[in-house]
């Protein structure tokens, strides 16, 4: 079982983020409002923004330590990140995106090695057939299972995701729900998924942690937030279905 | 109902009037250069000593001048596009000046900086180096006058990586430089190319500021344009053959932006 730790303090333009949670490989959903800085908690753990004080740790790593002036660089700290839109290489093929991560660092693999295990990786994820194709003309959920692939592929510590269902329409979100619920007990490592959607946080079988204005206003599991919501968006937010 | 149908029409028949005579405007001369030699002359032209000398002399320039824009104007363009701050906003319009300012002030203004009595000449002077009227100066001018136009469309092109797709780079493995060279600049490439096109097209038609700064010394400081200048006076047939070299290296760097993204997609493998 791993577990992690996150404590974060930041001035974000407008928003002061302070949030310290915890968790194990039980899926987490981050909810909360617009501008309540689910992203920015995101973007601290993968590493990007500069933190005035932090603690971030999965299992043993040390991945931020302020106090002790630790801040391993994001390429080294294995977190995957899918996030909103999916940022994928426009430029790139499917197989080129999926392979990008084993051909980097200090060891990349060699060719014929990187193509194997990222085709294995989309087969995984049934989408081997789209291998050749430019990601410029997938649709939204090919292009959600093509990130998926290129974060799953390295094996990630830590499973970042920012509204991985957002962009899809109401037919497709249902499908690839289930689809991701059922790749996260897989993936059998912590993982975040933001969402603005109770259904995924009922699928995913995850824990809430409620964000609003940079604090936690609430923790815990769905059953909790629906006998007593913390908040009005909370309760607006399990109410909604 | 009538009326407004009436109006309309005679409002379409006066746009249709008003780009058609622009449109004229613009290509007439074009054409009457294109018309107005016999290939007997365009053979003379192309034999003679100017010809030859002009021709490389721009060449040589221009690819110099290209090549120190692209590889100073890429990371000025990168920072204007990443950079949130005022002071690149501030920049991003200065660096347009040249742009909006005659070319002929730029040649002073260049003079004014590396002339004899210029801002940097003494110190130049004292160890040895004179730049008016050299090819080094002609380079300098090129670079002035069409640098804008690649750091402008470079900065555009830049605009469309999108910052998570640096970070998701970055998240797999690549470190800062690795997610510029494999992320960044592929996407920007296209608009990158336009850029230095354009630059260079510019540069090949400097005529002001290399006529102060550098003269017009055949051999030397002659470029095309200038070369353009110096047979009109002599012979007009010459001048027409250079001009129409110039003219149609245009319209081939036209034609080529025009096809540029087919083309890129053709050596690709046509699949996207």
């Amino acid at each position: 079982m791993t577990s992690w730790q996150v404590i974060v303090r930041a001035r974000r333009g407008e928003l002061d983020l302070d949030v310290t949670f915890e968790g194990d490989e039980q899926p987490i959903a981050l909810v909360g409002p617009n501008g309540s800085g689910k992203t920015s908690v995101l973007r601290a753990i993968a590493g990007v923004l500069d933190l005035r004080d932090a603690r971030i740790t999965v299992g043993d790593t040390v991945l931020e330590d302020t106090s002790a002036g630790v801040r391993v660089p994001i390429e080294e700290r294995r977190i995957g990140y899918v996030p909103q839109g999916f940022g994928l290489f426009p430029h790139l093929t499917v197989l080129e995106n999926v392979e990008f991560g084993l051909s980097t660092g200090e060891n990349p693999l060699q060719s014929e090695e990187r193509s194997r295990r990222a085709l294995q990786m989309l087969s995984e994820l049934n989408c081997a057939s789209l291998s050749e194709r430019s990601v410029k003309h997938l649709s939204g959920g090919e292009k959600q299972r093509i990130a998926l692939a290129r974060s799953l592929v390295l094996e990630p510590a830590f499973l970042l995701l920012d509204e991985p269902l957002a962009a899809l329409d109401a037919t497709l979100r249902r499908t690839l729900r289930q689809f991701l619920a059922e790749r996260l007990r897989l993936f059998q490592g912590p993982s975040i998924t933001v969402t603005h959607d109770v259904r995924d946080v009922a699928a995913l079988g995850a824990q809430i942690v409620a964000l609003e204005n940079g604090r936690i206003v609430q923790q815990g599991p769905l059953s909790l937030i629906q006998q007593s919501p913390a908040t009005e968006f909370l309760a607006e937010f399990v109410g909604a279905d | 109902m009538k009326g407004g149908s009436w109006r309309q029409s005679s409002l379409t028949g006066i746009g249709v009037l008003f780009s058609v005579t622009l449109a004229g405007l613009l290509l007439l001369p074009f054409f009457a250069l294109a018309i107005s030699t016999p290939a007997s002359d365009l053979l003379e032209g192309a034999t003679h000593p100017l010809f030859a000398s002009a021709l490389l002399l721009s060449l040589r320039t221009t690819l110099t001048s290209l090549s120190i824009t692209v590889v100073l104007g890429t990371p000025l363009a990168w920072w204007l596009a990443s950079s949130s701050s005022k002071t690149a906003r501030v920049i991003e319009v200065l660096v347009g000046l040249p742009i909006v300012i005659p070319p002929a002030v730029v040649g002073v203004a260049l003079l004014q900086t590396f002339g004899r009595e210029g801002l940097l000449g003494p110190a130049l002077g004292s160890v040895g180096i004179a730049l008016p009227f050299t090819e080094i100066s002609v380079v300098l001018a090129q670079i002035v006058v069409s640098a804008p136009f690649f750091v402008k469309a470079g900065a555009s092109a830049f605009r469309e990586v999108r910052p998570d797709m640096l970070i998701v780079a970055r998240t797999l493995g690549a470190s800062p430089p690795v997610a510029f060279f494999r992320v960044a600049l592929p996407i920007a490439l296209p608009g990158l190319l336009v850029g230095a096109s354009l630059a260079w097209a510019r540069a090949l038609g400097e005529f002001g500021a290399t006529l102060l700064f550098a003269g017009n010394m055949p051999g030397r400081t002659q470029t095309m344009p200038l070369a353009i200048f110096y047979a009109l006076e002599s012979d007009v047939r010459l001048a027409i053959v250079f001009s129409l070299v110039l003219a149609a290296v245009g319209m081939l760097l036209l034609v080529a932006l025009r096809f540029f993204p087919a083309l890129r997609n053709f050596m690709r493998g046509g699949n996207a």
